[in-house]
């Protein structure tokens, strides 16, 4: 199978409030191969884990998906019933949130977590479930599992708990992990452990992830894909090099802290660096046309007016008005 | 474990101390029983007589410690209205306010859970508007109101039900028991659920708090995450967590109910502890008011005892683990 394994297109997610809709997410499409880790950067309200939760069909009302596709090996999964969708969580799409600390159930054993989620999946003995959650366990770099097994998750620390996590999301060999922060509130010689278990899993297993950070260092060491996300859109996606060392929209410039080295300055490469002034617009305040474009410096006539999507610039994409060709 | 419980019978024996204080003081308050025993026309000598009998010459302290010693074994001494010994009277009473309490308090409980949960994951449902809406009633009509209403509907209006006593008791050694006969399973309805009522709303509606509360956590989400059936995720993972805070309340709540059926006992004419106590009011008769109280606190103490071994039972966290600090 050559075709990707997660295709989002044009994704909108909103939230009817009584002052009106918020969309949260604005027309976000992108793709992810089998073993391909897809980077998702951006401030946080961005829309990043949005668009995570969007494609394993748990956003919480009122917050619903409002139009685009999300197609799981060319199958569509969004407005799926929700014990299909049920079906697919865990078994198809594992998920790891943020915080370790609050992630796991603080009444029940790490064993018997993994194997209720074992269960939930797959068709074995609970014997053969309590083998796997062992094995999982060792998989993902836990110290003698036999006796941690039945340990509570208070009785582990902060990197061990989201090495738990990840056995969970692993317990019936999903094709796609989401990683939402998976390493946010760790401390950073856990988070390179952490990176270096996703990173191992993506190779030796062909698992693909979407690694939903801040952090453009985390992105940098372990996405093979980046995408950049601002004010619910895409603002470029690319391979992690290009992205990182020719940054092409002004906003992922920015984020690198360099000056775009195309566009209507092409050629004159400047070696200033800049800091973003202002911040990212609220959900209620996105300003028409390039919802960037208060705070972009090289802004023009067309930004305020009319509003970019992607547009290839050499193996990358980037929403901006500054690689359209004519008007 | 073993530091806890010895700390935790440490603190009921000083509770105990404080309301035996109390209860005799009780005897020095009311009047002089000399006086009270013997009548106006008594010589001095035979005063005298009696005050040495009764060691009320004796230090304050001297005597709290005589009655203190006397209680332990169950002895409160002689009732001044039916001049028999209290403690027969108080065992006599006992069954039939035991098995009321124990009645209303499960049917607090399963129906205040049941409710509870119903209302938190169907939040939206008419029905369970109907229900918040009923519980705020329960929780604000006075007892003996809806006692006496329900006996209006079901025992005057309807005569379904007897309005007052136990119906028929057999006697399982010195137990009578209300359990065994249907006139006696027949009297018990409607004052327990006079009894419970407060309690069941007071439950429903701190289930239901909590259980919104545990819906909205991080472990939660993540359970869904692992694609885990809603019946595993409301009901093994959210229904555990919300119980221990439950625990608490319940605990403290049955002693309530044992304290407050004073006034269903008076509504029904329940022959029990309550229904004793309050004429033993109308007549000061002062040993069995004593006793009472001694045992009233007896029940919020072993329960609150009960409740903490319980806590710890259910809560993991609370377990003190050598084995997790070294991690
Ligand atoms: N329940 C909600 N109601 C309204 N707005 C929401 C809700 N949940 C999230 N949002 C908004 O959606 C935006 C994107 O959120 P999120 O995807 O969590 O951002 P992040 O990129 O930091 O992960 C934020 O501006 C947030 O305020
Ligand atoms: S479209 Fe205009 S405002 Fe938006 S990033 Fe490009 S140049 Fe800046
Ligand atoms: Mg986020």
């Amino acid at each position: 199978m050559s075709g990707p394994l997660l295709e989002v297109k044009d994704l909108r997610v909103e939230f009817p409030t009584r002052r009106g809709t918020l969309v949260a997410v604005d027309g976000a499409s992108l793709a992810i191969a089998p073993g391909e880790i897809l980077g998702v950067v951006g401030e946080s309200g961005a829309g990043k884990s949005l668009t995570g939760m969007a494609i394993i069909g748990l956003l919480e009302p009122p917050g619903r998906i409002a139009a685009g596709e999300i197609r799981l090996a060319g199958e569509r999964i969004d407005g799926l019933p929700y014990e299909q969708m049920r079906r697919i969580r865990g078994r198809r799409i594992g998920a790891i949130f943020q915080d370790p600390l609050t992630s796991l159930n603080p009444l029940f054993t790490v064993g018997e977590q993994l194997t209720e989620t074992i269960l939930a999946h797959l068709e074995v003995t609970p014997a053969a479930a309590r083998t796997r959650a062992l094995a999982l366990l060792a998989e993902v770099g836990i110290p003698a599992p036999q006796a941690r097994i039945d340990h509570y998750p208070h009785q582990f620390s902060g990197g061990m708990r989201q090495r738990v996590v990840v056995a969970l999301a692993l317990c019936a060999e999903p094709r796609l992990i989401i990683a939402d922060e998976p390493t946010t509130a760790l401390d950073v010689s856990i988070q390179a452990q952490i990176i270096a278990l996703l990173r191992r899993l993506a190779r030796e297993h062909g698992t693909a992830v979407m690694l939903i950070t801040h952090d453009m260092g985390v992105i940098a060491e372990t996405a093979d894909r980046v995408a950049v996300m601002y004010a619910g859109r895409i603002a470029e996606i690319g391979p992690v090099r290009e992205v990182i060392h020719a940054p092409r929209h002004p906003y992922t410039a920015g984020l690198m802290g360099s000056i775009p080295k195309v566009g209507r300055g092409a050629g004159k490469k400047r070696g200033r660096l800049v800091q973003i002034e202002g911040a990212m617009p609220r959900l209620n305040a996105i300003p028409p046309g390039c919802a960037f474009n208060p705070r972009c410096p090289q802004r023009f006539a067309r930004c305020a007016a009319e509003r970019p999507e992607l547009i290839a610039v050499g193996t990358t994409a980037a929403a901006c008005w500054l690689y359209a060709d004519g008007p | 474990m073993l530091a806890f419980i010895l700390r935790r019978l440490a603190q009921a024996a000083l509770v105990m101390l404080t309301v035996g204080l109390i209860a005799f003081s009780l005897f020095r308050f009311v009047g002089d029983p000399v006086l009270f025993m013997l009548g106006q026309e008594a010589t001095p000598e035979d005063r005298t007589r009696l005050t040495l009998l009764l060691g009320l010459d004796q230090p304050f302290y001297v005597q709290y410690a005589g009655f203190v010693a006397r209680a332990v074994q169950g002895e409160f001494g002689i009732s001044l209205r039916q001049v028999r010994p209290v403690s027969g009277m108080i065992l006599e009473r006992l069954p039939a306010t035991l098995e009321l309490a124990l009645v209303a308090a499960v049917l607090a409980l399963v129906a205040g859970i049941v409710m509870g949960v119903y209302t938190a994951l169907r939040r939206n449902s008419w029905f369970s508007q109907a229900l918040l809406a009923l519980s705020l009633i329960g929780v604000s009509l006075p007892t003996f109101l809806i006692g006496i209403l329900l006996i209006l509907v079901f025992a005057v209006l309807l005569g379904w039900l007897p309005s007052f006593g136990r119906g028929e008791t057999v006697d399982l050694g010195w137990w009578s028991t209300g359990f065994l006969t249907a006139s006696g399973l027949k009297a018990l309805i409607l004052p327990s659920i006079t009894l419970g009522l407060f309690q069941m709303t007071l439950i429903q509606r701190l289930v239901r708090t909590e259980m919104l509360e545990v819906l909205r956590t991080d472990y939660i989400k993540f359970a869904r995450a692992r694609g885990l059936s809603d019946r595993a995720v409301h009901f093994r993972h959210a229904l555990k967590n919300t119980l221990v805070p439950v625990i608490t309340i319940t605990g403290l709540q049955l002693g309530a109910i044992i304290a407050f059926a004073i006034i269903t006992e008076t509504v029904f004419q329940w022959p029990g502890m309550g229904l004793l106590f309050i004429q033993s009011v109308q007549f000061a008769d002062i040993p069995v008011m004593a006793a009472y109280l001694c045992l009233i606190a007896l029940f919020f103490v072993v329960i609150n005892l009960v409740v903490d071994l319980l806590y710890y039972a259910v809560d993991p966290r609370l377990r003190i683990d050598r084995a997790a600090a070294a991690h």
